[in-house]
């Protein structure tokens, strides 16, 4: 068996071998299900059922995916120009805090307070990816390991505001910050968690940047500094300038994915854990699936959705621990960027 | 000096996980490939050591064979990131992020029936940290006066000069990620078997990160990497014991030592450390390919 380059390997191809990838990984993952002492086949029976086909497991597939689809909208385009920024939990939380200060803090006339929040989140998410971006490119410091950090950073934070200077009034023994008022929570479809609005931007987003990246000039700097940087500085692009746009982007969308959490279902600053409970790091599946185009976010972010509304399940019907998830997520993502080398090459059998 | 001598002590007892996991990083590092998996392959070494240990005795097991098993269990999560990214060349930074997850994930799976049992026999910390002191020595050895360092770093340095020169590019670079997975496993068995005794899902909280920017903070050398380790230690020990202390919010002390790692890097980016990187860190070498 040898392997020949493929150029461009066509989108038949790409979507096979994703196909692929995804089917192995949930073989492998099924394998670690057995091993725990667990029916593969009914743990993925319980995680269909009790999402696809129930009501109430549509509306969390898709409250779920509403987070996943902002964030990896975002992270799309940042893997797409080799920006690895893992800090979208903490940019998330971020955002969560500018926001839910904005609520609590500064007395807007009614009509304004709710676009305030959203950009003060869109602002916060921003300015906490900033500081990786700044200290790429000014001190090629590893941007893996600071958005990282920047997460734990993220998690005191929030816990130090809501268990101290934010702390609600009406708080017994549990830590969270004041509820909101009515005009400061976004819209859901009646009787769900689904907040329709921040979907809808998640949408708009996705097809919006899938356009910058393709029509534009901004776009065409993006992709040549994330696949070849040398002719990206022969032709003159700042690649500086293109990392500060794409940190402003992918941090603002996980920052608005905070707003999200937080006006459209909590109401109020709650424990880090309850409020994001990884989806930085989920979204970083849907961004690989996606393949680097923002649009296929639109499909890849349900499956993952499904896969975080399936992993609950599991935890409550089947009393498995919650880090089933992060199983599937290690796996898929492993399955995914191991199978990327039969899109760039042809397996030829024999001699 | 009592206290100095006591914060010193405890320094080197936090320190040695640090220090054990970040030779283990180093040794890879050297040989060109990154694996950011450190956090999740002290996982599986802490859950198969303390597994072992407590499977092989109800709690009051063999010893050395769960260090063994951690070592194991941590070489072989390296194999995988190994084969992803060494045979398959795919990207080394996403694969080892991979690897987190998938370690965190599987450790907290497998683990679970062992949560909040006890282990009797917990042995002394000291052999480990001076263990670990001695590899460090060992490996700058190893690394600047023998055949098999020379081939190493070459391999990290310049792949196609090594492989012209005879030296099997992938199989040094599998061994290397293999030995820095063993070490890695070993470093969380010293958490789950000596420095506390027990089994907790997400235990190893953080220690794989920190231990993955030291080797950058002390540029690549493994002698440095012992006064790194120390440093981080002593962080450790003073969120400790000056938590709840002059009104300081504990959150503060709870974020230090991540705020001091982003401080530590943008430092070493400040002093152009990473100019001492491996040339090819984190390049598949792919034979014929420039």
């Amino acid at each position: 068996m040898r392997l020949e380059p493929l150029v461009n390997p066509s989108r038949y191809r790409v979507l096979w071998v994703t196909l692929a990838a995804v089917g192995v990984a949930f073989v492998i993952a099924g394998g670690l299900f057995a091993a725990y002492g667990l029916n593969p086949l009914e743990a993925y029976r319980t995680m269909l059922t009790g999402t696809l086909f129930d009501p109430k497991g549509i509306q969390e597939t898709l409250r779920r995916s509403i987070p996943l689809l902002l964030i990896g909208v975002g992270l799309t385009l940042a893997f797409r120009t080799q920006f690895f920024n893992i800090g979208a939990e903490g940019q998330l939380l971020v955002g969560a805090v500018f926001a839910a200060g904005v609520a609590l803090f500064w007395p807007l006339p009614p009509v304004l307070s709710l676009p305030g929040m959203v950009l003060a989140g869109a602002l916060g998410g921003a300015l906490w990816c900033l500081i990786a971006a700044w200290l790429k490119s000014r001190l090629s410091v590893n941007e893996i390991l600071t958005t990282l950090m920047l997460n734990y950073v993220a998690q005191s934070l929030v816990i130090f505001l809501i268990n101290g200077p934010w702390k609600g009034k009406d708080a017994r023994g549990y830590i969270y910050s004041d509820r909101f008022a009515e005009y400061q929570q976004i819209a859901v479809f009646p009787g769900t968690n689904v907040h329709w609005p921040t979907l809808l931007l998640g949408v708009l987003l996705a097809l919006a940047l899938q356009f910058v990246l393709n029509r534009t000039t901004v776009g065409f700097q993006m992709r040549v500094v994330g696949e070849n940087p040398g002719a990206a500085r022969y032709a003159g692009i700042s690649s500086a300038r293109v990392l500060l746009w794409i940190a402003l982007i992918t941090g603002g969308a996980a920052g608005l994915a905070g707003v999200g959490e937080i006006a459209g279902i909590h109401h109020r600053l709650i424990e880090p854990m309850q409020l994001s409970s990884g989806y930085g790091f989920t979204a970083i599946i849907v961004a690989w699936l996606a393949r680097g185009n923002p649009a296929l976010v639109l499909l890849s972010a349900p499956l993952m959705g499904l896969i975080l509304a399936g992993g609950d399940l599991l935890k409550v019907s089947l009393n498995m621990p919650f880090r089933v998830v992060d199983v599937f997520s290690g796996v898929m993502l492993m399955c995914l960027i191991g199978s990327e080398i039969f899109l760039r090459n042809r397996v030829r059998w024999g001699r | 000096m009592e206290e100095i001598l006591n914060a010193l002590a405890r320094a080197f007892s936090f320190g040695t996980p640090l220090l054990i996991a970040c030779l283990g990083a180093i040794i890879n590092e050297r040989a060109g490939v990154v694996n950011l998996g450190v956090e999740g392959m002290m996982a599986l070494g802490a859950l198969a050591g303390f597994a072992v240990a407590f499977g092989s005795g109800l709690g009051d097991g063999n010893l050395w064979l769960a260090l063994l098993a951690a070592m194991l269990a941590g070489a072989l999560a390296a194999l995988l990131h190994g084969f992803v990214t060494i045979s398959l060349r795919a990207n080394q930074f996403v694969s080892g992020l991979a690897l987190t997850m998938l370690g965190l994930g599987v450790a907290g799976l497998l683990g679970k029936r062992f949560e909040g049992q006890p282990l009797f026999n917990q042995p002394p910390e000291w052999p480990f940290t001076l263990g670990a002191i001695g590899l460090a020595a060992l490996l700058a050895f190893v690394f600047y006066a023998t055949k098999i360092g020379l081939s190493l770093r070459s391999v990290g340095e310049n792949p196609a000069a090594a492989d012209l020169l005879g030296i099997n590019v992938l199989l040094v670079r599998y061994a290397a990620v293999a030995a820095g997975g063993s070490l890695a496993g070993l470093a969380g068995a010293y958490l789950s078997l000596v420095y506390r005794p027990s089994w907790t899902d997400g235990m190893t909280g953080g220690l794989g990160w920190i231990a993955v920017a030291l080797v950058v903070f002390v540029g690549w050398s493994p002698l440095r990497a012992v006064f790194g380790a120390v440093f981080f230690g002593l962080l450790y020990y003073l969120q400790f014991r000056l938590q709840g202390q002059g009104g300081i919010p504990s959150e503060v002390f709870a974020s230090l030592p991540y705020i001091l790692v982003i401080l530590v890097l943008a430092l070493s980016g400040l002093r152009r450390q990473q100019g001492n990187a491996p040339e090819a860190l984190g390049r598949p070498y792919q034979r014929g390919e420039r």
